[in-house]
């Protein structure tokens, strides 16, 4: 049962990003709410790997024992690198949003639209 | 953003090259230890954001222009590539790991307790992507404080 | 240095040579200006010149390419990231070359007046390099990092007027959903990931058996729903109208390439991944009553109705718009529909002749569909260049100071709505034929919208180009020569693949239609046959 706990807490950090992307006003909000769901696919990620009474994957100067895989960490890394690349652009398009329309409510946006 | 109390400035100073070495350990260390180009590239960018909070943005920006940044940034990603393609001329396949096997230059396969002189393409490639990530993410941090203070926000 | 040794090195060259101009436009723009227009085309014209080699050798003498990164063979448990070439990987090459071809000489004369030109160039490479990559790899993961590398950039250039606040919001649409549907993709890969241990695609399709386990499915799903989000099918269009229409034209010309990267995605990973659960001697899913439910019923079911509401929503939205890009932008949605509709209907007659004739008219409309709406764009983005206007009601009279945009926009209209002698008649003739043997009214709602697209687009024709003359457009010129060169390569291609399509279809989407129905092919290049 207790290796369970990390993949309900994966389950938990996507619902709690889905809720946030999906139902919050704010632009900043919506992006916290994609980095809580990309928080949680990388710990999916992590815990396939793990074997249990495992040691960390390092060659040099290791005690004995079974290494827990390292294929899947390397692929976290990947993923943590585009998530910073990803939310950089998207805060830099919110500066520029709010210098162009002085609010960072989505439904004031979207009416600003219908108007014109 | 404008800078912070003459103590802070002091202390900051005092603690950047710390960071700075710190950083580069872990940036040449990448083929034996857990590490390697984006980690240790990650941990110089927060000395240099330290920095930048420290004496203000517009002090910074004056100091270091984003050109000088862009042309370190091209340097490294041209070095990455380079070095793959240099696996297509000596060897037979792109990425190749060429350097493996001669005698001078990081010759020797990493097994066991090993230093710092083997893995072949491996350390130059951590380099090369180290030097980008500082360059990229501080480059990133410095303008979005340079946009959002008074005198970045005037050019509209 | 002959000509077998680039060959074989060509599918990883293809994606080098964007790389690595890419990187040194930053260095070489500081120099001079036209120096670094010169060095981008000459390096999209080196690309499009080893696509065409490659796709020739694999296309004609019919030959499965395989590229390992790192070593020279394969390897027992397959661990190497490897591309693999076959005749649909081919296809959507050409489609790439030309689109990237023509956007970067048509940027030229277009974004000459803008600053900040040396990031854009840097960023059509970027794109162009992502997008190569996505087209040409065999590995799963690879194809996530291809697939954000592609999304990043592409979401720059869309918002790459910052004057304008709306261009900024359009970014920012597309960048929140395409994360999303990537992450979806990603979390189905780590599923299929931790059940085989294996991230290549062609040991995952010998891995998964007939009957699919419960965590086979839900990896189906979340695959099937992150690409149809990059993709722009309804219910998750919304960026689809604003991206494509605030965008320079030239960006909407390689986007539209890069949404058709995805949709072959999700033809890939549905008929070679899952190939083995789509067979006819599969198991069946669930039996109700008398009748089976197999998993290639199922899904062409969900995939045919997905795709009537797209064309149908498509064509309906661009009846009331008023704006020249986003009526067009509803029209590539609609065709996204067709496409869609047509493999839908393939992969439910999975194994019979009309089933393989819907196949082939979706793949042949993939490409057509590119060329027809890229010119529609160009048009669009020539006028916005002449008279700086996008609104329809405000526009009159063009056709006497622009005689050239006026024709290709006149070919641009023919090829959209599927009238002879242009290429969309060819394949929207295979699909109309093909779906009435399958079921009936699938055909009917397909020539309705076509006839309805017909009409949406002489009513822009009219409205922006014949009519009264307005004082205010009196000394508009014709565009210049780079521009017009760019529109008349693309139209010159349309008027090809509408004369002879019978060429077309036997050398290119034969192969391609073959290469995915079948997918033993493709899993014996890598692990090697019993």
């Amino acid at each position: 049962m207790i290796y369970n706990i990390p993949f309900i807490a994966v389950a938990a950090l996507i619902m709690i990003g889905l809720y946030a992307v999906i139902f919050k006003r704010n632009l900043i909000k919506i992006v916290i709410g994609i980095t809580l769901i990309e928080s949680g696919v990388n710990l999916f990620l992590i815990t396939l790997g793990y074997r249990e009474k495992s040691i960390a994957p390092i060659h040099t100067g290791n005690p004995e024992g079974i290494m827990s895989l390292p294929v899947p960490q390397a692929l976290t890394l990947t993923s943590i690198v585009i998530g910073v690349a990803v939310l950089a652009l998207m805060l830099s398009l919110i500066i520029h949003i709010y210098r162009h329309y002085g609010t960072l409510d989505v439904r004031k946006l979207a009416k600003e639209e219908d108007e014109e | 953003m404008s800078g912070m109390s003459r103590i802070v400035k002091t202390i900051s100073s005092v603690a950047f090259p710390f960071v700075l070495i710190y950083g580069l350990y872990i940036i040449a260390h990448g083929h034996l230890t857990p590490g390697g180009g984006f980690q240790g590239g990650a941990i110089v960018a927060s000395g240099c954001a330290m920095i930048l909070v420290a004496y203000g943005s517009i002090w910074t920006m004056g100091k270091i222009k984003e050109k000088n940044l862009s042309i370190f940034e091209s340097f490294g990603a041209i070095g990455f590539i380079g070095l793959a393609f240099f696996g297509l001329i000596f060897g037979a396949v792109f990425f190749n790991n060429y350097l493996v096997g001669n005698k001078y230059f990081f010759g020797e396969k990493a097994l066991g307790l090993s230093n710092i002189n083997t893995a072949g393409v491996l350390p130059l490639m951590n380099f090369a992507v180290g030097l980008k990530v500082i360059a990229g993410l501080f480059a990133i941090v410095l303008v979005m404080a340079y946009a959002t203070s008074k005198k970045g926000g005037e050019t509209k | 240095m002959n000509m077998d040794t680039i060959l074989t090195h060509s599918p990883a060259l293809i994606i080098a040579v964007p790389l690595l101009g890419a990187f040194l436009t930053p260095l070489i723009s500081r120099i001079n200006d036209k120096l670094r227009n010169v060095f981008v085309i000459l390096t999209v014209g080196l690309t499009g010149f080893l696509v065409s080699l490659l796709s020739y050798d694999v296309l004609i003498n019919g030959k499965i390419h395989t590229y390992v990164f790192g070593s020279q063979d394969i390897g027992s448990p397959v661990v190497r990231i490897l591309f693999e070439v076959d005749g649909m990987n081919a296809f959507m090459i050409i489609i790439g070359a030309i689109l990237v071809f023509v956007a970067v000489v048509y940027s030229w004369a277009f974004m000459k007046e803008n600053t900040g030109l040396d990031k854009y160039y840097t960023l059509i490479l970027l794109m162009a390099a992502g997008m190569f990559g996505m087209m040409l790899t065999g590995d799963m993961f690879n194809f996530f990092v291809f697939l954000e590398i592609t999304s990043i950039s592409s979401c720059a250039l869309i918002a790459f007027w910052t004057n304008k606040g709306k261009a900024v919001e359009a970014g920012f649409k597309y960048i929140v959903i395409s994360t999303i549907g990537a992450l979806f993709i990603l979390f189905a890969i780590a599923i299929l990931y931790g059940q085989y241990n294996a991230l290549n695609m062609a040991v995952l399709a010998n891995s998964i058996q007939s009957p699919m386990t419960f965590l086979d499915k839900t990896a189906l799903v979340l695959l099937i729903a992150g690409l149809a989000m990059k993709a722009g099918i309804v219910p998750m269009h919304m960026w689809l109208p604003d991206a494509y229409g605030r965008a320079p034209a030239s960006v909407t010309l390689i986007l539209v390439g890069t949404t058709q990267a995805s949709l072959y995605a999700l033809f890939r990973m549905v008929f070679t991944v899952y190939g083995n659960s789509l067979s006819l001697d599969a198991e069946p899913l669930r039996q109700i009553g008398e009748v089976d439910i197999t998993l290639n019923g199922l899904l062409g079911v969900i995939i045919v109705l997905l795709a009537i509401i797209t064309i149908i929503v498509g064509v309906l939205m661009a009846l009331k718009q008023s704006d020249f890009k986003r009526t067009i932008a509803f029209a590539a949605v609609a065709e996204i529909g067709y496409m869609f509709l047509a493999v839908g209907a393939g992969l439910w007659a999975i194994g019979t002749t009309h089933g393989m004739m819907a196949l082939k008219g979706g793949i042949f409309h993939i490409i057509n569909d590119a060329l027809d709406v890229g010119l529609l764009f160009l048009v669009a983005g020539a006028i916005y260049y002449a008279t700086k206007e996008t609104s329809l009601n405000k526009m009159g009279g063009l056709a006497r100071n622009m005689k050239y945009t006026t024709i290709f926009f006149l070919i641009g209209l023919l090829a959209v709505s599927g009238m002879p002698p242009m290429n969309g008649f060819a394949s929207k003739l295979l699909i109309y034929e093909s779906t009435y043997l399958i079921n009936p009214i699938l055909a009917i709602v397909a020539i309705l919208c076509s006839i309805l697209l017909l009409a949406v687009f002489v009513k822009v024709f009219h409205s922006a180009f014949l009519g009264p003359k307005i004082p205010r457009f009196n000394d508009v010129k014709e565009v210049p020569k780079s521009m017009l060169i760019a529109m008349g390569l693309l139209a010159c291609v349309i008027i090809f693949f509408g004369l002879f399509p019978d060429l077309i279809v036997n050398n290119i989407v034969d192969p391609a239609a073959n290469a995915l129905a079948n997918n033993s092919n493709y899993i014996s290049q890598i692990i090697g046959g019993p």
